[in-house]
């Protein structure tokens, strides 16, 4: 399965029947910190690209999971509210489970290769 | 000037140092024009003495409980406050820190806050409580806007028992933030209870309601709670008079899902209305709603026991625009000379306390009973306060008696102006420092003039 | 550290466990008199039981809480430089007054014929503000920084609404450099917020603004001298830009202490503005609280000030309007922080107009003497003069691996309370260190050659992890704070 990213640090990563799986990049974690909490949006929410979908609290910060592309959420990560810091320990623990409305939004986002070629240039 | 440590050599040496001319020197990039024009009329520095007069000789100006018969109450209350309160909240170590942002060297701040929470909550029979609130008024306020967060809904039902004041500053915060305001009017009886009851709908997202309520009813309240919850609403307890939490159960134990108080009467003096302290409990699911500070128990690298402000993702100086609250301050050292006298007191001398403010005010009500004028008491059950209807103006009879140097109560009409059914009303209140000799005093006068 | 004691006492510093785990429930430490023997009003509702709550005798109800002090640092104790937060010292005479019978005895619903001292105090200190703000009108009733904040915008609403401009006048503009208050307070009122970005020096982009401001605009929230300590010399154009649009101009007042004597924000453009009386008229900070921030306004927003306010007739005599029907309403229960007035207004007759005009130029000394002696040690962040306080980033420790956390918790282990650290957050890592006019000389040299020692030692990997270590002598270390957030204990549970 392909994994693809967004500006905002989160990937997407698409199985059958146009359902993905959404999580945040190391980069993103690493800006984070310690996460303590994360705050979903319940199952059946409408959520749309580019548009905040969840908030994840760490020590010093709260930052927005903006939504990578548009869908319903099917499943929370239950897993999650309990022990957030499984985010700091895993980069492929994904958040959300959603079924997407419009496949074709995935032309917006970018591949591996480019992403870390994004996170390099914001490096220097 | 005393208080300024630099002295003319000292600030000739570091405008050296630094490679400046003058004082003025450090404000010339500031616009000249608005410069030129500060010229003040105020008098310049005076002598501690000279300031300590001054201030005295204005305080003497006031006539007050400390030298009067005094019956005053409607959400401010006179109790004694031990001198032991008020030695410990003068401490440098509290009185001088700041909000215990670096938790290594403000455990003090920090340890008290953790004990004034766990009071605060063990006392309204909730969960979790806030480090405090500016005051009951302002933390009701809070409190509704919580459960519209929590509801998605934005209309509130307010009893008619809620402090007037109250109900206007929520009425200035709704009007600014989209919220529909219903009030019902001022109860003085107890068939309030059905008339809230036939309100509540699936639209509403808090009813808050307040027992004793202002005019000093107690009654029972847990019907409005039931319904709320059965159309999905919360319910706000309010209490003004915390001691009565000594001698009732408190909300929370009936149901509650937000607790909030004026704390004023454990430990703050009358102030002539603040500072007072914002009491705020809630269930342990709302506790990432809730405004303001919040003390969590904590291991330091040693594998130390201490405490933090924790969940601070939730305030202002985080999540800036969407903090659950533009409050950054709390009311510390009210808080400070809460606990303590809390601690002081304990469960049992609360309970004491209140029962000894309780039997006060019924002696008073007695004595109005026997009075040879109609004073009609209007609530069936009080606890250290109650309205009467007199059979004249009661804001006449409290200027006559301020006359005679008494300060007989609170006129209703002043906290509802404009509404003639209200005019014979006063709200006496008495606690453990009314003697009988004052409640003597009280009804002989009112006895006596009319 | 841990000592080697059986108590775990280190000789001063002493254990004091939590009330809960000390006290019996049946202990009081107040001695009352029996109640009359009446029949109760209250019926079936009188609780069966008293409440569950630990009490202590005298004795070791001050002992707890002396110990507990014993942990804390205040202005007292030492050198305080948390910037933005003016932690000066906290004249005792100002306790003693605010103690007098005659003030803290006084009913907030007294007739106000029977507390004209009271309301002297009111009227006193709104006369004071007045002229050292150089606006038309005070409200007194904001209980602090924060709320003050609220009621400036709740004013800006009000008078859109009067004007017919409400639905129109959707944003405020605040710079990204602002107090968290700012942007909480306005979301709270409703209003979008538009972020104006901070030039290179510091100083508001006024470019930046000119491009954001248009009829939509409902105000700009600024704080001057700003939260980089820096004073806003465009002031007077950002004034203009603002009012061209039809737009207000709110000030935060945080930051007043430094420009106290020297120029009045009326002179500056300004239209409303709150005062932390507990930073610049030094009512104490009291580990968080009570604050007081009273609210300056120009005379076209007066008629919607918040009640009530104090009046003075021609014989003198004072009142109080509880009732005025262009205002907006009551903000707060009762008067406003009146035990916070009197304090203040103490301090301000102790100073006098000389005594405040030196205040302020003392704090700048201060700071600018800091900046002059540590711009070549840590990372300067701007080359403007410097008011009050004074801001560094923290390229200097970074480079050897260290970061602002660090030096701030060396500087505990030295005895000094740190600098603010980490904001304002257009710095990396920033330290912002305001000493207040209330440091000597000889304080202000320590704590200069403290940085400079620990900063000449930061490239070993041994004081590496000396730095990483601090504090080690105070009452606790560092803490797990992640730990805490995911599972918080907030309170004491009976096992």
């Amino acid at each position: 399965m392909t994994k693809y990213f967004s500006r905002e640090h989160e990937w997407i990563e698409i199985q059958d029947n146009n359902e993905a799986l959404i999580g945040i990049t190391s980069y993103a974690i690493e800006q984070l910190g310690d996460v303590v909490f994360i705050e979903f949006p319940s199952p059946g929410t409408e959520i749309s690209a580019g548009k905040e979908c969840a908030v994840i609290e760490s020590v010093k910060a709260a930052s927005e999971l903006y939504a990578p592309m548009s869908g319903k959420v099917l499943e929370k990560n239950v897993a999650l509210e309990d022990s957030p810091a499984t985010v700091n320990k895993d980069n492929s623990v994904w958040f959300l489970k959603v079924q997407l409305s419009s496949p074709k939004e995935v032309t917006a986002l970018m591949d591996e290769k480019t992403y870390q070629s994004y996170i390099t240039s914001l490096e220097t | 000037m005393r208080y300024l440590p630099l002295q003319k050599k000292d600030r000739q040496r570091m405008l050296q140092d630094i490679g400046i001319e003058s004082e003025k020197d450090l404000f010339a990039h500031l616009p000249k024009e608005a410069r030129d024009k500060a010229i003040f009329n105020l008098p310049s520095h005076k002598s501690e003495w000279e300031v300590e007069k001054f201030m005295q000789e204005l305080s003497t100006q006031n006539l007050t409980a400390a030298n009067a018969p005094f019956f005053l109450g409607a959400g401010a209350y006179r109790h004694h406050i031990p001198a032991s309160v008020d030695h410990i909240i003068q401490r440098g170590e509290f009185l001088t820190s700041y909000t215990p942002y670096q938790p290594e060297i403000s455990q003090g701040t920090l340890q008290y806050l953790f004990e004034f929470q766990t009071q605060v909550a063990m006392l309204t029979g909730m969960e979790v409580a806030n480090a405090s609130l500016y005051d009951g008024a302002t933390a009701t306020v809070e409190a509704v806007l919580m459960a519209t967060r929590i509801t998605g809904r934005s209309k509130v039902l307010l009893s008619g028992h809620l402090h007037p004041q109250y109900i206007q500053v929520i009425k200035t915060y709704a009007s600014m933030m989209n919220l529909t305001i219903e009030v019902l009017p001022p109860v003085l009886d107890s068939k309030g209870t059905e008339a809230i009851i036939e309100r509540i709908d699936p639209s509403i997202a808090c009813v808050v309601t307040q027992c004793p309520g202002f005019l000093g009813h107690v009654y029972d309240y847990i019907p409005i709670i039931k319904a709320s919850h059965e159309h999905g609403a919360l319910h706000i307890g309010v209490i003004t008079e915390i001691i009565a939490l000594g001698l009732l159960y408190p909300p929370g134990n009936n149901g509650a899902d937000i607790v909030v108080a004026e704390g004023q009467s454990i430990g703050n003096s009358l102030n002539y209305g603040g500072p007072y302290l914002g009491l705020f409990a809630t269930r342990d699911a709302y506790k990432r709603s809730m405004p303001g500070r919040l003390v969590g128990e904590s291991i330091d690298v040693d594998d130390k026991r201490g405490f933090i402000m924790t969940l601070v993702a939730r305030e202002q100086h985080i999540r800036r625009a969407k903090a659950t609250s533009n409050i950054c301050t709390n009311s510390g050292l009210c808080s400070l000379a809460f606990t303590m006298h809390m601690t002081l007191l304990g469960g049992t001398g609360l309970n004491k306390l209140a029962k000894l403010n309780h039997a006060k005010t019924c002696q008073l009500a007695q004595k109005f009973k026997n009075s040879k004028i109609n004073i009609e008491i209007l609530p069936q059950h009080y606890f250290n306060e109650f309205v009467i209807k007199l059979p004249f103006s009661a804001q006449q009879a409290v200027d006559t008696l301020l006359e005679k140097n008494i300060l007989a109560g609170v006129p209703v009409s002043r906290l509802y102006p404009g509404q003639p059914n209200l005019e014979n009303l006063l709200l006496v209140a008495c606690t453990e420092l009314t003697s009988e000799q004052d409640m003597n005093i009280l009804v002989a006068a009112l006895e006596g003039d009319f | 550290m841990k000592p080697d004691t059986f108590t775990k006492n280190a000789g001063l510093l002493l254990e004091e466990p939590l009330i809960f785990e000390k006290g019996s429930l049946n202990a009081s430490g107040v001695d009352m008199p029996e109640p009359p023997k009446v029949d109760s009003s209250l019926g079936g509702f009188a609780r069966k039981d008293a409440p569950e709550l630990p009490g202590l005798s005298e004795p070791e109800s001050v002992r707890h809480f002396t110990r507990l002090s014993q942990k804390n640092f205040g202005i007292d104790t030492g050198m305080f430089p948390l910037g933005s937060c003016t932690m000066k010292h906290n004249p005792r005479l100002n306790e003693k007054i605010a103690r007098l019978p005659g003030f803290s005895q006084a009913h907030p619903l007294q007739p106000v014929s029977s507390v004209q001292g009271s309301l002297g105090v009111l009227w006193h200190i709104t006369e004071w503000l007045k002229d050292l703000t150089g606006m038309a009108a005070v409200d007194l009733t904001p209980a602090a920084g924060a709320h003050g904040e609220l009621c400036g915008l709740f004013l800006i609403k009000e008078a859109f609404k009067a004007r017919g401009e409400l639905k129109q006048r959707t944003t405020i503009l605040i710079p990204d450099s602002a107090h968290g208050t700012n942007p909480a307070t306005a979301a709270q009122c409703g209003f979008q917020i538009k972020s104006i970005p901070s030039a290179d020096n510091g100083l508001l982009d006024v470019d930046a603004l000119r491009a954001a401001t248009d009829h939509t605009t409902a105000g700009l929230m600024l704080t001057n001298p700003n939260t980089c300590g820096l004073f806003e010399r465009d002031t007077l154009e950002i004034a203009n830009i603002l009012h061209s649009n039809g737009a207000y101009y709110y000030c935060d007042g945080a930051n007043f202490n430094a420009l106290l004597g020297q120029v009045k924000p009326g002179d500056l453009g300004v239209d409303v503005m709150h005062i932390n009386l507990h930073k610049t008229f030094s009512t104490p900070h009291g580990g968080g609280g009570p604050g007081s921030g009273p609210v300056v306004m120009i005379e076209e927003l007066a008629p919607f000030a918040p009640l009530p306010f104090v009046k003075k007739a021609k014989d003198g005599t004072f009142s109080l309007v509880e009732e005025n029907p262009s205002s907006l309403g009551r903000i707060k229960g009762f008067h406003g922080q009146v035990g916070m007035f009197i304090r203040a207004l103490s301090y301000m007759l102790s100073y006098g107009i000389d005594g405040l005009t030196q205040v302020s130029s003392d704090a700048v000394l201060n700071a600018t003497y800091i900046q002059h002696h540590l711009k070549d040690i840590l990372g300067l962040f701007s080359t403007e003069p410097c008011m009050h306080e004074v801001l560094f980033d923290d390229g200097a420790l970074r480079k050897d691996g260290l970061e602002t956390l660090d030096l701030a918790k060396i500087l505990e282990d030295e005895g000094f309370h740190p600098m603010t650290t980490y904001f304002p957050l257009v710095v990396r890592g920033a330290m912002l260190i305001e000493p207040t006019e209330t440091e000597s000389k000889e304080q202000l040299d320590q704590f200069i050659n403290t940085i400079k020692y620990w900063m000449e030692r930061t490239k070993t990997e041994e004081m590496k992890e000396r730095f990483k270590k601090a504090p080690l002598y105070t009452p606790r270390r560092r803490f797990n704070e992640a730990a805490t957030a995911r599972n918080p204990k907030l309170r004491w549970y009976k096992k």
